[in-house]
């Protein structure tokens, strides 16, 4: 499958790549057969939206968005971006090197494919990677009122922050109803719209808790 | 034993004495019917407790009269962290993971996570074990796609279809328990082999399958592909057009519904896949019913490529020769100093890829399931991340949903095929 990995030649995007972007072009290498190019997060924006209009390069498809949090603390966080070209049959992976002990943002590739919506909250609700630009960056796996912070960072204990018994308590002294208010409906402005006595009734609590 | 009494309201609950509405859905307004009617938005809560949400979805529809104007869903109800888990797991230990994520198809899920660890190691597999992974591969695809024809089938209104297809699903679990004593967590493969070999005659009841499972398909076919009440429901609801399913990231059934031919075994093939005679179908609206209708053809060619797969079955070894992944044979581990050490460090630390990281996508029934692991070195990945073909399907949800009837959104959730355990993680 991969014997010859570590001989296979780096994807020619990426001299492509350094020629139209140079310094913003940290680094690339070919590790199991993949190409990986690392990328500065200033410009990573105009170079994803460049691979993907480019007549040469083609890559319409995004596969996927996560984040990768090394245990070595040397080393940078990375934002990683899959892409594929369908056409081409060419795949690339770009990263995006962050410093861990910094603000975690990059800019949103939504505008660009809308699929990345749902990987860039995931990555938001996991890593706390803020996306700036996205229109609707909130928690998608976890809840809305989620404190305990980042699942998949390095830095929480695979039993959360809390202890059991403070896990007990939150879980058992939240409101389920409030599950079911207008702010986790997520429509404000259809709530503007209310009759005032389902208002009146909803802010006394009855279904719900409005704000 | 004291006992209780209980008073009961001995009325209709939503009325009042004058028969007017007392419970009213969020939206509407609390004076009598008639009076604004169909001027207020009404909010429709679907799940996650539903039926026809598969699982534990929520939808929260916006709706004018019955049109939705806006669809949003919610999830996160079966999160497991699956993800962070795999952090503190040995590699060979993810795949009962892998299990429970796509639980509909968890052989697969078992080959694409070896896959993924031998692709960081660099390993080759043995000759007899591709072919076993390339069954246990289309066997997934094939009761994927049953239990996705048979509920789709009963959340539009047609109950026989769905009896049919779990009957055949039924036989392709019974096969799948006496190959891995599992019918549902089978946690099949290990990384550079399999857990066990097929037992002996085992290809007989397969043979049998693919002998007979076509003719149950042509039934479906008859009470499905031409029923005028079938297209009416699936016909141009739910459209996707071809820029919209590749810029929504779509894959599997759901991508190549949408007039785009893309198929991971085809294009990136993986366990000598190319050298199977199969044909990719590909649909022409991106449509519910085209999403139907590819469904159905992949799973004929399906049953080719385990017809193909069944004659090329070779006695051999299933594991590699490698001590790296492999433990040794007992009665070598008893025997051999050097095999016992290879046994102890095997249990005690378990599978070391070196450090470096790979993607491995494989075409599994909902789409492209991808793994995206990064060593450190290290017995446990650093990051184990799974793309999950169900999840980026379903977040187009909201785009095929918006200008569709209320009735239309239990069709087109339907005909996305998730499986919460995956969606979630």
């Amino acid at each position: 499958m991969t014997a010859t990995a570590e001989s296979a030649a780096l994807s020619p995007s990426v001299a492509r790549l350094r020629a139209r972007f140079g310094d913003a072009i940290l680094g690339a290498a070919v590790v199991c057969g993949d190409t990986i190019v690392h990328v500065a997060n200033g410009q990573a924006h105009d170079i994803l939206a460049w691979l993907r209009d480019d007549p040469a390069e083609q890559f319409n498809y995004l596969t996927d968005i996560t984040a990768v949090e090394y245990r070595d603390t040397e080393l940078p966080f990375e934002v990683v971006y899959q892409l594929r070209s369908l056409d081409r049959k060419a795949d690339l992976r770009i990263k995006i090197p962050l410093d861990p002990t910094k603000d975690l943002e990059v800019a949103t590739v939504w505008d660009l494919w809308k699929g990345a919506d749902w990987l860039e909250r995931e990555a938001y609700d996991m890593f706390g990677v803020a996306f700036k630009g996205h229109p609707d960056l909130r928690r998608l796996l976890m809840w809305e009122t989620y404190v305990e912070g980042y699942p998949l960072r390095k830095s929480f204990p695979l039993r959360g922050h809390f202890t059991r018994a403070e896990q007990t308590r939150q879980a058992l002294g939240a409101n389920p109803e409030a599950h079911y208010s207008m702010e986790e409906l997520s429509i404000a402005e259809a709530n503007t719209d209310l009759p005032q006595d389902v208002r009146e009734r909803l802010a006394r609590g009855e279904r719900g808790v409005l704000r | 034993m004291s006992s209780r009494t209980v008073e009961m309201e001995l009325q209709t609950p939503t009325l009042d004495a004058e028969g007017r509405v007392r419970h009213v859905p969020l939206g509407v307004s609390d004076s009598a019917y008639e009076e604004g009617f169909g001027s207020e938005h009404m909010l429709v809560n679907i799940g996650p407790q539903h039926p026809a949400t598969h699982g534990v979805l929520r939808l929260v529809l916006e709706l004018e009269g019955e049109t939705v104007l806006r669809c949003i869903p919610h999830i996160g109800y079966l999160h497991s962290g699956f993800e962070k888990l795999g952090e503190y797991r040995q590699y060979n230990q993810l795949i009962p993971l892998t299990d429970r994520t796509d639980y509909l198809s968890p052989m697969a899920n078992n080959v694409g996570l070896a896959l993924a660890v031998e692709k960081l190691m660099g390993i080759e597999l043995t000759e007899r074990c591709k072919v076993l992974r390339v069954i246990a591969c289309e066997m997934s695809r094939i009761i994927s796609h049953l239990v996705w024809l048979g509920t789709t089938g009963i959340d539009l209104g047609a109950y026989t279809p769905f009896l049919w297809s779990f009957q055949e699903r039924e036989r392709i679990y019974n096969l799948q328990e006496a190959w891995t004593g599992a019918r549902l967590t089978t946690s099949l493969t290990r990384v550079g082999g399999l857990m066990a070999d097929i037992p002996e005659g085992w290809e007989d009841g397969l043979r049998e399958f693919c002998r007979t499972f076509p003719s149950t398909l042509d039934e479906v076919d008859t009470m499905f592909t031409r029923n005028a009440i079938w297209i009416g429901r699936t016909q141009d609801v739910g459209t996707m057009s071809r820029e919209d399913a590749i810029n929504y990231s779509l894959s599997g059934p759901m991508l190549r519904a949408s007039a785009v031919d893309y198929d991971v075994r085809k294009d990136r093939p993986y366990l000598d896949y190319e050298t199977y005679d199969f044909d990719v179908p590909v649909g022409e609206h991106g449509d519910i019913y085209d999403r139907y209708t590819v469904r159905m053809e992949e799973m004929r060619q399906s049953n080719r490529i385990l017809e193909q797969a069944l004659d090329r079955l070779r006695p051999g070894p299933i594991n590699v020769d490698d001590p790296r992944v492999i433990l040794p044979p007992k009665s070598r581990a008893m025997s051999d100093m050097e095999a016992m050490i290879y046994h102890f460090k095997q249990v005690m630390e378990g599978v070391k890829p070196p450090a470096g990281e790979a993607y491995m996508g494989i075409e599994n029934p909902k789409g492209e399931l991808g793994y995206y692991m990064v060593s450190d070195g290290s017995a446990k990945p650093v990051r184990w991340r799974i793309r999950p073909p169900s999840f980026i399907n379903i977040a187009a949800l909201p785009r095929m949903c918006e200008g569709a009837l209320l009735s239309d959104v239990i069709a087109i959730n339907a005909s996305v095929d998730i499986v919460m355990g995956e969606v979630d993680r």
